[in-house]
């Protein structure tokens, strides 16, 4: 199974294996990472699942679509690599992905 | 105190259609929100969203979801006290006090919990001096816009909030609309009137920069925003306007003594109880094995819980299930003849 880091933002991070066809979202909600809250459950309708994705991955994963960047202006202090989890789909590619938390979600 | 048969916390699609099985049941409700009109997240987080998997409906919106279940459940003439949050819920033998934050009381046999994930509060700005400033120089919403008359206004946001704002008031301000990526979700009409008065320096257009600090004492003086390239730029300033969405914060719901599992509330799948008798959850906010946060999972929840309601209610009569097609009762009920 494809292996999802996630990083909080003082740098604590955990490295799980999350199934295919799952989200990196749902894989943080299943595992009880914090920082993650998907509020709205997937719906790209909250921006509390709001992740960075490491530099270095951002040509690997799926452009952001124009519904989901338009949530990231909701987010809290989005960056130029800030995503919604909710939208990033486990694949073998994504094998290693890495994803920082913010500060705050909510 | 206001007495009734079932307390609905969240207006929501579950709290609206959990009006209809207690009405169908001959169970008066009433209905208390913190927003100010009913429809919960599918008013306030996806209106013009369509929906796919409401059974019979191929397609809707969350405001025509919301729209046709008014009108369902108009026949049962439920009171909404709308922009009031629970605060306080107590327990008087078999019944429960509910208190709100508007002073507002309410006693019966039954509270059901369709609170969604908590009440919607603004977003707020998470540099650390905004919170000292909040509703002297910053604020979320605007209450009374002759406040702002004659004053140096950052507004931030790329929505139809900010826009509509900056629009309004340039009409008497020095406006400075700021987001933080130079493409803006609202609508583009308001947007090229606000390009207009760009031209003529009523509005200047900040983008691709985001609040960075705040300075000032009592009042806000100035504040400094980023850009992306790292430059600083200082802006005076009177009044900051944010407008970033809501969020939903629990609040007082985890303070209650219910059984929770993170921000969600254990029940049976029996009847959507929780640990308390006579307090039910439905819909996005409770949790149980397979638990779906679907709406048609809401629906189905609360007409369970709603049995469970009467029989708590109306201890002393038996109770019937009934079909709406064939029942005579439930048909005097809807008000048809």
């Amino acid at each position: 199974m494809p292996k999802i880091t996630y990083q909080d933002n003082k740098g604590n991070s955990k490295t799980i294996e999350v199934e295919k066809g799952l989200t990196v979202m749902e894989g943080a909600i299943q595992n009880d990472i914090p920082g993650i809250d998907a509020d709205c459950g997937g719906s790209m309708a909250c921006a509390t699942c709001h992740v960075y994705v490491e530099e270095k991955w951002l040509d690997k994963i799926l452009k952001a679509e124009e519904a989901e960047v338009d949530m990231i202006d909701m987010a809290y202090e989005p960056k130029k690599n800030s995503r919604l989890s909710c939208q990033l789909i486990v694949t073998d590619e994504l094998d290693g992905l890495k994803v920082t938390t913010p500060a705050q979600q909510s | 105190m206001i007495k009734t048969d079932t307390i609905i916390i969240g207006a929501g699609p579950i709290g609206l259609f959990a009006v209809h099985q207690l009405g169908i049941k001959g169970l008066k409700a009433v209905v208390i929100d913190n927003l100010d009109r009913a429809g919960g997240q599918c008013i306030e987080l996806y209106p013009d969203k369509p929906i796919y998997d409401i059974p019979a409906v191929p397609e809707c919106t969350g405001e025509e979801l919301t729209k046709k279940l008014l009108e369902q459940i108009k026949p049962f003439n439920a009171d909404f006290f709308l922009n009031e949050r629970v605060d306080e819920v107590k327990q008087d033998k078999k019944n429960w006090i509910v208190k709100t934050n508007n002073n507002n009381e309410f006693y019966a046999p039954n509270i059901i919990i369709a609170g969604g994930v908590g009440s919607f509060e603004p977003r707020k700005l998470t540099v650390k001096e905004a919170e000292k400033f909040e509703e002297k120089s910053i604020f979320y919403s605007v209450r009374d816009k002759q406040k702002f008359k004659n004053k140096n206004i950052s507004i931030f946001g790329g929505g139809d909030s900010a826009l509509d704002w900056a629009l309004e008031l340039s009409k008497f301000s020095k406006i400075n609309l700021i987001h933080r990526r130079d493409k803006f979700r609202g609508a583009p009409h308001t947007l090229s009137e606000i390009k207009k008065l760009e031209k003529n320096g009523r509005i200047s257009i900040k983008t691709s920069c985001q609040l960075e600090s705040i300075d000032g004492n009592e009042v806000i003086k100035s504040i400094n925003v980023k850009y992306e390239d790292g430059k600083i730029e200082n802006i005076k300033t009177d009044f900051v306007l944010s407008f970033f969405g809501l969020i939903m914060k629990l609040g007082p719901i985890a303070e209650w003594g219910l059984n929770m599992n993170k921000k969600t509330i254990e029940v049976n799948s029996e009847n959507f109880e929780t640990s308390k008798k006579g307090i039910f959850a439905v819909g996005d906010i409770c949790n149980y094995p397979g638990k779906l946060k679907l709406i048609l999972s809401g629906f189905h929840e609360v007409a369970l819980a709603s049995v469970e309601c009467f029989k708590r209610a109306r201890p002393d009569e038996k109770y019937r299930f009934e079909f709406t097609t064939s029942s005579k009762t439930i048909q005097d009920r809807l008000g048809k003849k």
